[in-house]
């Protein structure tokens, strides 16, 4: 199971990464007398509202997402060991001062700070721009759940015996951090990571069918569900659930993964 | 005998229960949604839909259009009579009228409406309706049920005008609460709904009770259409105006339901740039937007047929201008559309200067042209037509960064900071005449969209506008008032300071046990005979 959704997974990569060569069509090409159109030989996924390659705009909302979603989760799993590797350092007080903080951020209503963050970017910010700021916010709002499992780790991992040993031997706590503690939280934070991109990938899409996600032109599989918002468009053309299918897809395949690692782990 | 009073019991039953369904029914509650907060409720600083439609249903007029015949009738006053060659209006009051919080209604009320409307310092929308010449309106109380309206200049079918006042009373200490209105302020929770309860000293009676027959009205605020619709099609809500396009042929489709295309509306959406000269915006932006070729060349690179054909289905037609042919008088049939023609928009750019490097269209300093299109998050609509917009200027190099905002955050741009490029909005008609008009046109009015308060004119057409506007005001004529508005429709098509893209019919619909329902063009399309309307059965 998990070989099966690692390749699904490798799959979507590979086709987000290659769209510029998969795609029969630019993803801002309007078809205009074709709007609203089913399944085809020239348009495999049919064409939206305005007659643009739905399949096309999947590619290039692919290459979008499943690049920065994860690039995100390493952001705030990344912070999250900063911070776990500092509270070794630092002593006891920075773990419970840590984990005070991180209930307290989990605790915000952050949302409100993306629309605001969203709200005030210049109005000319190309819409990649706001794609990759967009996804940069959530990468650092999204710390604190990481670093709870991250800090908790490495306090366990500090009163384990090999990390006796090493502080017994001269070994500083910089050193220990590092070179030590390192090694042994790296799967924690892969499981970590593949926890955090899912749940980036589905922020992004939140943010998009409030109308704040990635401007038009540039499709992101956020702006792509916005079709779903009709259940008119839905029930008269059902490929405009194929942005919808692929995103549960993808997102099943981490989980999966996750679970796997668990195992292992 | 017990057969004969039981052939009795039931025929009286059977006349009782004809008799009740026959006539309207009493009570109940009408749920619409509004699609954002009202920005203000104070009747005198209404300047946005939300607001106008709450104003509609808790303000008392002294006289009414009629939204089917377009005919003005009397409400609060009982008559009026223009005197000194138009240069008043005496309004004749109704007597024994209360306001809702039991404060009685007089002249005094009238004149101190008209003082608070034409305070310099409150920039009422309403209040520059009035503007004729740089005097102001003054209200003179002859008697009791007696007020006169003493404008500076003649004014031309001034008595239209007060449709849009919502009277105050000057007694109450409820003060802007306390309405004349169908129905008054029950519960206000801030973003969530505004509950208004029948208004129990309402002047209009029908069968000697007092009217309206609805017992509240719940206006939820909604800005998501397609949960609107939603809660439409399960009976969460009584009716929708305004409709988009999309969700009106699904709700024709349900024969469960009522709908209407009313046909060409007076409402359209238009476009406009940013031309305020402290906007904060780069010096060479500004000259773009001034440059009267490339504001042109934008609107010929335009497809409005596609916008009609893609994003309305069908429901909307080419702007024109100002007024759509819908209102037959004050529409001038001598324009047309700008047509879609690509080789004018390159003429017409390249006499201004610009130029085609590449992909890219450059001004004559190397700047490229890249603007952003600013419109409201939540209107499908809206942002289709932005994104073909978009897809259109690319052709003529342009790089348009399409914008999407909640609507206060949207207006907060507009209107107080200038913040903004252009923008992608809809202009709501709320007459037929054009001195409805006056706060849009008139260069130093708040509403004034391209570039509001101006202390005195920035270009010579807008001077001319200003001028043509006051001179039709003031007229008398009706033929010479058509004759300078035609004018002002034709500087306005030959400068473009607004791009007329579509006017979209009036769609409309309603739940199918909702009575008396009269659907017109003019908005408040559904709800203007709030106080005639009346559920079937019981609610």
């Amino acid at each position: 199971m998990r070989r099966a959704a690692a390749a699904l997974l490798i799959l979507a990569f590979l086709a987000a990464a290659m769209a510029n060569f998969l795609a029969p069509y630019p993803y801002s090409e309007q078809f205009r007398d074709l709007p609203d159109a089913s399944a085809s030989r020239s348009h495999l996924l049919g064409t939206d509202e305005l007659g643009r390659d739905r399949f096309s705009r999947l590619l290039y909302g692919a290459r979008l997402s499943l690049l920065m979603a994860p690039a995100a989760a390493l952001l705030s799993v990344g912070l999250a060991i900063l911070i776990a590797l500092a509270g070794v350092v630092a002593g006891p007080w920075w773990e419970h001062g840590t984990r005070a903080v991180a209930n307290l951020f989990l605790s915000m209503p952050w949302i409100f700070l993306l629309l605001v963050a969203r709200s005030l970017m210049p109005l000319n910010t190309a819409p990649a721009a706001v794609g990759v700021i967009t996804f940069a916010l959530l990468g650092l709002l999204g710390w604190a759940e990481p670093s709870r499992v991250m800090v908790a780790a490495a306090t366990r991992y500090l009163r384990s015996d090999f990390a006796l040993m090493a502080q017994a031997s001269g070994c500083g706590r910089l050193r220990l951090a590092v070179v030590h503690l390192v090694p042994n939280l790296v799967p924690l934070a892969m499981a970590q990571f593949l926890i955090a991109t899912p749940t980036f990938l589905l922020a992004e899409a939140n943010l998009a069918l409030l109308g704040l996600g990635v401007p038009e032109p540039l499709p992101s599989w956020g702006s792509l569900l916005r079709e779903l918002e009709s259940l008119g468009a839905i029930s008269a053309n059902v490929w405009t659930l194929a942005p919808a299918v692929l995103l549960l897809l993808v997102v099943s395949c981490f989980h999966l993964a996750v679970s796997s690692d668990k195992c292992v782990l | 005998m017990r057969c004969s009073s039981l052939v009795l019991t039931l025929l009286s039953l059977a006349v009782f229960s004809v008799a009740g369904v026959s006539g309207p029914r009493w009570g109940g509650e009408l749920r619409i949604s509004i699609h954002s907060e009202p920005r203000s409720l104070n009747p005198s600083l209404v300047d946005d839909d939300p607001g106008e439609t709450y104003r509609y249903l808790t303000g008392g007029v002294l006289v009414r259009v009629n939204r089917v015949t377009q005919e003005l009738e009397p409400e609060l006053a009982a008559s009026w009579t223009a005197e000194e060659a138009g240069r008043a209006i005496v309004f004749h009051l109704r007597q024994g009228v209360c306001f809702s919080d039991g404060t009685p209604f007089s002249a005094e009320d009238v004149a101190y409406t008209m003082q608070v409307l034409t305070q310099p310092g409150l920039h009422s929308p309403t209040g520059d309706t009035f503007r004729v010449g740089s005097r102001p309106v003054r209200a003179s109380v002859i008697d009791k049920h007696t007020v006169k309206i003493l404008f500076p200049e003649p004014a031309a079918d001034a008595a239209r005008l007060f449709d849009q006042v919502a009277i105050l009373s000057k007694q109450s200490p409820l003060k802007e609460n306390a309405v004349l209105g169908p129905f008054r302020l029950a519960e206000h929770k801030p973003g969530a709904y505004i509950r208004l309860e029948r208004n129990p000293n309402y002047w209009k009676t029908e069968g000697g009770r007092r009217l309206p027959y609805l017992d509240a009205v719940r206006l939820e605020i909604q800005q998501n259409r397609e949960i609107e619709l939603l809660r439409f099609e399960r009976g969460e809500l009584d009716l929708l105006s305004g409709i988009d396009p999309q969700q009106f042929d699904r709700v024709a489709a349900n024969s469960k339901l009522w709908s209407r295309d009313v046909g060409p509306s007076l409402e359209g959406e238009l476009m406009w740039f940013n031309m305020r000269p402290s906007a904060p915006l780069p010096d060479f932006e500004k000259r773009w937007f001034s440059s009267r070729n490339f504001r042109l060349a934008i609107s010929h690179a335009i497809r409005r047929d596609d916008l009609s054909r893609i994003v309305y289905r069908g429901h909307a037609q080419a702007g024109i201008g100002p007024f759509s042919p819908a209102n037959r008088f004050w529409f001038d049939t001598k324009l047309a559309a700008h047509q879609f023609d690509l080789h004018l928009a390159q003429e017409l750019l390249a006499g201004a200067g610009f130029r085609k490097e590449g992909a890219m269209l450059k001004d004559s300093g190397g700047h490229a042209v890249e603007f952003s299109i600013l419109t409201n998050s939540g209107n499908r609509s809206r942002e289709r037509a932005a994104a073909m917009i978009q897809e259109d200027l690319a052709a003529l190099g342009m790089r348009i960064n399409v914008v999407t905002q909640d609507f206060p955050a949207l207006i907060q741009r507009i209107t107080q900071n200038f913040q903004y490029e252009a923008c992608l909005l809809g202009l709501i008609n709320v007459d037929l005449d054009p001195d409805s008009q006056m706060n849009i046109w008139l260069s130093s009015a708040a509403d004034h969209p391209w570039n509001p308060n101006q202390p005195a004119p920035a270009t010579a057409w807008e001077a001319e506008i200003d001028r043509l506007m006051q001179a039709q005001a003031t007229s008398l004529d009706r033929g010479k008032r058509k004759a300078d508005f035609d004018r002002v429709q034709e500087i306005v098509w030959d400068q473009a300071p607004m791009l007329y893209l579509v006017n979209t019919d009036a769609l409309v619909a309603a739940s199918p046990r909702l009575r008396n329902l009269s659907p017109s063009v003019l908005r408040p399309q559904l709800l203007w005979n709030i106080d005639q309307l009346y559920f079937e059965g019981s609610k």
